[in-house]
């Protein structure tokens, strides 16, 4: 009797022991994916299905083809606002160049370069929403740093904010401030892992100063350079709380960007239209899916290398 | 090293850098320092016109107003509310997907592990609508729980392409071994891999508060009231409401400021190791 109750656990244990190295994975896998996949994946193709809808988020949805795409393209809003992430894009850019100019500058080992290197970084640890407050006040007309100083200089001072050309690219230089310290960081490591030896030798071949840089810094930088990319990339494309901090996307709606036009057609007080904003999102994703598969094919591509 | 180290080269170009640092820093952090002396000057110099001189008093009351007056305590204890069940939340599941991914060979691996890189470069609006019905379907819209929740299920995505990294990079000799010594794989979890995980969970806490507290897009649309906002949209809405009170405004994106500024000094090393992911080879 003893022996017949302790057969079927001893198979089962075995049959466990068998298979335990297949299952364990996806045991593990589970929650997390679960989790994943409600929050992140299914909300993807949910907003895509929206964008061909009417909804105001309570009442019924209503089929609508592809009309929310064709009032985007007659929307002066939204070609504002696709016009502004281009710019976003590009003078984002300049966080990388200026995070390793930054970083050159301070590899040294003088004392206290610790602190130094730390303070720089400072600006990355705040919140977007403290960051855009501090430009404000920054800018602010009247008492504002800048105006004054502007006001110093050529005698009447510029509120950047309130300017419609201005606005966007005081926003922006805001939104530096932060990435230009990320970058800075992200090329401070990968200079301290420059391999010194060929460092030397090239200074022995003669090279210094930007030959040194381009020819034999920046190729060993290159894994850096790479996360530096595409964090700037992803930064830019999703800024949103500077310009709803800073402006609303103001002066007259010139410093829109789409992240921001999205939030406000589906959910200020401009109206509940989700299904429009739906279809401002999917433009958004499209442009970052440009991105985000270049980055993956990279990133596929160094997997293999490794293995 | 790259560049030349100053130590090699002349008396005055050693001196230049010495004096060039301090000058590069207070340049860089200028709206900083001007935040930070304007949240100390009382809101008489304000008004009289007295920006940049001399303050007439240091007025360290400007914080005890800010809470005073508004419900900056309520908000800070919302954000740790959400912050800190996201931090445990996060590295539970992604311990676990990244010793899944790192450990085992298995069909549709690296497509999982890519839908979950893929998945945290996402922009935020396109989960917008559908997550704000969901948490709302679930009775979570408006609370710090519908907000961790989501942030635990999207932070996930990043958690689990570091940890996964950091654990095939773990010799494969000491699973081996223990596999041989016929050890249950969620023992070699337990007992193996997740005591050298120390440092990855290190990092990602530190990381993912400082996220997480920082973040503005999600607490603005899964939160409305003061009840239940975190401080990055709390100070959104008092900043409306101080109108030209700008000493107030300071003060407040102090007080915001200081926790991740806080764990960003105590644990430097971390943070930056977490950052740097990937940074070198």
């Amino acid at each position: 009797m003893a022996v017949a109750a302790a057969l079927p656990e001893k198979r089962s244990r075995s049959w466990w022991a068998q298979n335990q190295q297949t299952l364990t994975p996806w045991l593990f896998l589970a929650p997390g994916m679960a989790m994943f996949a409600l929050y992140v994946i299914w909300p993807i193709f949910a907003s895509f299905r929206l964008s061909f809808y009417d909804y105001d988020g309570l009442g019924k949805e209503v089929w609508l083809g592809l009309d929310n795409y064709r009032e985007l393209w007659s929307d002066p809003a939204f070609v504002t606002s696709l016009k502004n992430n281009v710019i976003w894009l590009v003078m984002y850019m300049l966080a990388v160049p200026a995070g390793l100019g930054i970083a050159i500058f301070l590899n040294q080992t003088v004392r206290g370069i610790r602190i130094y290197k730390s303070l720089f970084f400072f600006p990355f640890v705040i919140s977007q929403v403290v960051v855009g407050l501090m430009f404000a006040w920054f800018y602010a007309p009247n008492f504002g740093l800048l105006y004054k100083l502007i006001e110093m200089v050529t005698g009447k001072g510029i509120a950047v904010l309130a300017d419609p050309n201005l606005a966007t690219y005081g926003i922006i230089v805001a939104g530096l401030w932060p990435q230009i310290a990320y970058c800075m960081i992200l090329y401070l490591t990968g200079l301290n892992n420059v391999a010194p030896d060929q460092v030397e030798a090239a200074r022995l071949d003669g090279a210094k100063g930007l030959r040194m840089l381009w020819y034999v810094i920046l190729p060993q930088l290159r894994p850096a350079t790479f996360i530096a990319v595409v964090v700037t990339v992803i930064g830019a494309l999703r800024s949103f709380d500077l310009v709803s901090i800073m402006t609303n996307g103001g002066p007259f709606g010139s410093t829109r960007v789409l992240s921001y036009y999205m939030y406000e057609k589906a959910l200020s007080e401009y109206g509940f239209r989700m299904g429009y904003g739906a279809a401002i999102a999917v433009v958004l994703f499209a442009i970052m899916m440009i991105f985000i598969s270049g980055f993956i094919t990279k990133m596929i591509r160094d997997e293999r290398g490794v293995r | 090293m790259f560049p030349r180290p100053i130590a090699q080269t002349t008396v005055a170009k050693r001196a230049l850098y010495q004096i060039a640092l301090p000058i590069a820093l207070v340049i860089w952090l200028f709206p900083l320092l001007g935040v930070a002396l304007t949240s100390l000057r009382p809101a008489s110099d304000l008004a009289s016109g007295n920006y940049f001189g001399m303050p007439s008093a240091i007025a360290w009351w400007n914080y005890l107003d800010v809470f005073r007056n508004t419900d900056m305590e309520r908000y800070i204890f919302n954000s740790f509310k959400v912050t800190i069940p996201t931090v445990i939340g996060t590295l539970v599941l992604s311990t676990m997907t990244g010793f899944a991914l790192g450990i085992y060979k298995f069909k549709g691996n690296i497509l999982i592990f890519f839908m979950f890189v893929a998945g945290n470069f996402v922009p935020f609006q396109i989960l917008m609508v559908p997550v704000r019905d969901l948490t709302a379907g679930m009775g979570l819209y408006n609370t710090t729980t519908g907000l961790a929740l989501f942030h635990i299920a999207f932070q996930t995505g990043f958690c689990t392409l570091f940890m996964r990294n950091f654990i095939s990079a773990l010799p494969r000799e000491l699973i081996e071994a223990a596999r041989v010594e016929g050890v249950a794989e969620w023992q070699i979890f337990w007992y193996i891999v997740l005591p050298l995980m120390r440092p990855a969970i290190a990092a990602l806490s530190v990381l993912i508060f400082t996220f997480i507290w920082n973040d503005f897009f999600w607490a603005t649309v899964l939160t409305t009231s003061a009840s239940t906002q975190p401080v990055t949209a709390g100070l959104s809405s008092l900043n409306g409401q101080w109108i030209a009170a700008w000493h107030l405004v300071s003060a407040g994106s102090i007080i915001a400021a200081m926790p991740p500024v806080l764990m960003f000094f105590l644990m430097q090393k971390h943070f930056i190791a977490g950052l740097t992911l990937g940074a070198v080879k």
